[in-house]
């Protein structure tokens, strides 16, 4: 009757044969199997790096570089530390890694879509890239693309400058009467079907023309104006204006973070419209004119927030304003372009997976072909094309180790140069292996993050 | 590329797993593989180069070769391991190759903290810089006649080398600016370089005379006359084997003292019967020299029948009758005006 009986009558059997125990010491047992591995591994390293009279540590870390690198997005100098030259490395491929995958993504959807495309030409010109560009090994891929960007630029003495081309006075002039002309002509030959009228018009049309041209060789302005950017283009290199932040940015940059809250505002007001009303609400003009409108509002009232350094040459090379260096470019285009080729394949497969049905419902409700791909079909996609995508991203960023054959300074690079003066080879390819693992664990993080929100969710 | 990753991370991991004992006795095992595992450079005309058939020349390579007359009375009994910058210390730390003889600088650090020796000087160089004077004139207007007018320069050069600090080092001193623009391998350097990439190239002054005779019209391009620093290149081996250490130490004082005796390749034989006692000790007629380094006697004799004396070895690969056409300079022995000095065999 009492508790102390029952638990007398339930059967006792040995520990081990206890199926829940069984498994967790083996486990435990692994674990500590594995523990005992790696210390032994650091612990005889230890020893025989200490045996052969090789440093070890990471205390290099502190002690002064003593080279310089020709990209750096944090202030560097010689006399900085190795950490902060490993550090400069790390950025560069971050650097180099997400404008690569920024690209990748946009070339490789739209060379994916195209593929799909009924145009013949367009397709077979997606396919033939495809092709092409992923069957042939990244490492070429690179230097074709340095020697591409590199031979056909001029030194920095003969750098041709960019503009913006500009209508001048004379060019405003005739197009303005050429344009209201053509505009009276069309209104005149919807409403009259006379002969005499539209030949009478047709010959004004003509004389106002020839009047806009005689006004412009009169006062001889130039149909367009050049509009210098301070934009330079050689072979060391892009070189542009660097901005110098004034007092009133932070009132604009303020601006632009208002501008893009109201039109995420917007676009969430006009989502739960169009859901309850059906009215479409044109939210991508409406965001466009707050993000950009209100900061040119601020900008032309309380005037430009920022001043520019511009790029002077002197002697050799350009100084001042700020350099897109020829390695860099080189390295993205490569990079993105290779990447495409793997992602628009993905895409088509994903695009493909989605059941055709769906696409011919769409358009049985008379639903564009447009629409049904952006509404319809792509959210559908997406769920079987993040996976593999996920992936393309963590190649191109490994990817971008092949830099160094290049030169351009990532951490491959650096930690060389780093590893070839202290000697610490352990403690490089640590630092590298530990670099690349955490930056491939966090981008496949956010991407099951981004994955579980496009989801199919079942109603 | 990879593959360079690779094997510095082959090499590491050597590292972890090759018991200690691996350190000493490194003549036993050089004579129980029947030959000499020796470190090269990828290629560097005069130091050390392959040609189709894969036979090696070059300073360094001879150098190799010298050792392993001394052990096996063959100079062919080398194996080469081309390594790039990177690569280098990790294959004699790992013991991947028995003795490391490519164009490496002595500096304080790598002889203290590598776990590595350096024997000797097999050549005094200095780092310099190359341009062509005529096209930078043409596009920059700047008449660079010396290393003094690079201010604002780019400058390309091989990483993981002692002439990144010495190129920083110098441009800080100077007060002027530079953009240095790195690459892994020579022929890379080269070619940035050719294409405008550069307005110099740097690199041990020897090195640019080779890699000037690469170029498709070597006689434009001018190496400044400034050396903005000390490179004494010599071979390394592994600290710990004393005995190691001293072969290949005193390889390199055989073939100058070889040198400054007057014993050649050609008249070898003839010496071994000269009367003057140092010739007679240095090459066995006298004395256990050869016995005391763990060798035999005649060890000098089979050296310099294998490939000839300090000044035949710098003559044949970077000298006078090489493309290169190398002065002695301070390569030339201590009587002669130049660095090279050996300690006497007795």
């Amino acid at each position: 009757m009492s508790a102390v009986t029952q638990g007398q009558a339930a059967p006792r059997s040995s520990i081990f044969n206890d199926p829940k125990f069984r498994s967790t010491a083996i486990q435990v047992l692994l674990v500590l199997a594995i523990g005992w591995f790696a210390w032994r591994i650091v612990h005889n390293t230890q020893i025989n790096l200490h045996n052969r009279n090789i440093s070890s540590g990471f205390q290099f870390l502190w002690s002064t570089a003593g080279f310089g690198v020709n990209q750096a997005l944090i202030s560097y100098s010689e006399t900085s530390s190795y950490g902060r030259a490993l550090l400069v490395g790390l950025l560069n491929t971050l650097l180099v890694a997400g404008v690569g995958i920024l690209f990748a993504t946009l070339l490789g959807f739209t060379l994916g879509i195209m593929r799909l495309s009924r145009n013949w030409l367009v397709a077979k010109v997606a396919e033939i890239y495809v092709e092409i560009v992923r069957n042939i090994p990244l490492l070429l891929q690179i230097f074709v693309w340095y020697a591409t960007v590199l031979k056909p630029l001029p030194a920095p003495a003969r750098a041709p400058q960019i503009g913006l081309p500009w209508p001048g006075g004379g060019f405003i002039i005739m197009a303005a009467v050429l344009g209201g002309g053509a505009w009276l002509l069309r209104g005149l030959y919807q409403r009259t079907q006379s002969v005499v009228m539209r030949v009478v018009a047709t010959l004004l049309l003509f004389f106002a023309a020839w009047t806009a041209i005689g006004v412009v060789r009169e006062f001889g302005l130039s149909t367009i104006n050049f509009v210098p950017l301070g934009i330079f283009l050689s072979n060391r290199g892009i070189m542009f204006p660097r901005p110098i932040f004034g007092e009133s940015m932070w009132i604009e940059l303020a601006a632009l973070v208002v501008g893009i809250v109201l039109a995420l505002g917007v676009a969430r007001w006009a989502r739960r419209r169009q859901e309850q009303t059906g009215q479409q609400f044109p939210t991508l003009w409406v965001s466009l004119g707050l993000i950009l409108g209100l900061p040119l509002i601020v900008f032309l009232t309380a005037g430009a927030g920022a001043t520019f350094e511009f790029p002077e040459l002197k002697g050799f090379n350009f100084r001042g304003g700020m350099t897109l260096i020829p390695e860099f470019l080189a390295l993205v285009i490569a990079l993105s372009t290779y990447t495409a080729s793997f992602i628009a394949e993905i895409v088509r497969a994903g695009i493909q997976a989605v059941s055709h049905g769906q696409t011919e419902a769409a358009h049985a409700l008379g639903v564009r072909p447009g629409v049904t791909l952006r509404l319809v079909v792509i959210p559908q996609a997406m769920r079987v094309i993040i996976p593999p995508l996920a992936s393309q991203y963590l190649n191109l960023t490994k990817n971008s180790s092949l830099a160094v054959a290049i030169g351009y300074p990532d951490l491959v690079a650096m930690g060389g140069t780093v590893l070839n003066q202290t000697g610490q080879a352990i403690e490089i390819i640590a630092i590298w292996m530990v670099v690349y693992l955490s930056l491939s664990l966090m981008t496949s993080a956010f991407m099951n993050w981004f994955n579980s929100r496009m989801r199919l969710v079942e109603r | 590329m990879k593959r360079e990753l690779l094997s510095v991370a082959i090499g590491a991991a050597a590292s972890l797993l090759v018991a200690s004992s691996a350190v000493a006795g490194t003549l036993d095992d050089v004579k129980k593989k029947g030959f000499l595992q020796c470190g090269v450079s990828q290629g560097l005309i005069g130091f050390s180069v392959a040609d189709e058939q894969n036979n090696w020349t070059g300073l360094d390579v001879d150098f190799c070769r010298a050792i392993a007359s001394a052990i096996f009375n063959d100079p062919k009994a080398v194996k080469f391991t081309p390594l790039s910058a990177k690569e280098r210390f990790t294959a004699l730390q790992s013991g991947e190759i028995d003795v490391l003889s490519r164009n490496t600088t002595w500096t304080m650090s790598r002889d203290t903290s590598l776990g590595l020796k350096f024997a000797g000087v097999m050549y005094y160089d200095g780092q310099g810089f190359m341009v062509n004077p005529a096209a930078l004139k043409q596009k920059t207007g700047v008449d660079v006649k010396s290393a003094a007018d690079l201010n604002g320069a780019s400058v390309c050069t091989q990483t993981g080398t002692t002439t990144e600090l010495n190129l920083a080092d110098y441009f800080r001193s100077k007060n002027m600016t530079y953009e240095v623009v790195a690459f892994e391998k020579n022929e890379e350097v080269l070619k940035a370089y050719q294409e405008g990439r550069c307005d110099a190239y740097t690199t041990d002054q020897s090195g640019l005379y080779a890699e000037k005779l690469k170029l498709p019209d070597p006689a434009a391009h001018v190496v400044l006359p400034e050396i903005i620093s000390k490179e004494p290149l010599g071979p390394l081996v592994r600290q710990g084997d004393d005995a190691w250490f001293n072969i290949v130490k005193w390889t390199y004082f055989a073939l100058l003292n070889a040198e400054e005796l007057g014993v050649t390749q050609a008249n070898v034989e003839e010496q071994k019967s000269s009367t003057n006692p140092e010739v007679k000790r240095l090459l066995g007629g006298e004395g256990d020299f050869g016995k005391g380094v763990g060798l035999e006697n005649d060890w000098v004799v089979r050296i310099v029948k294998g490939t000839g004396n300090y000044g035949e070895i710098f003559e044949r690969n970077v000298g006078e009758s090489s493309n290169l056409k190398i002065a002695r300079g301070k390569n030339a022995l201590w009587n002669k005006g130049g660095l090279q000095y050996a300690p006497p065999v007795r």
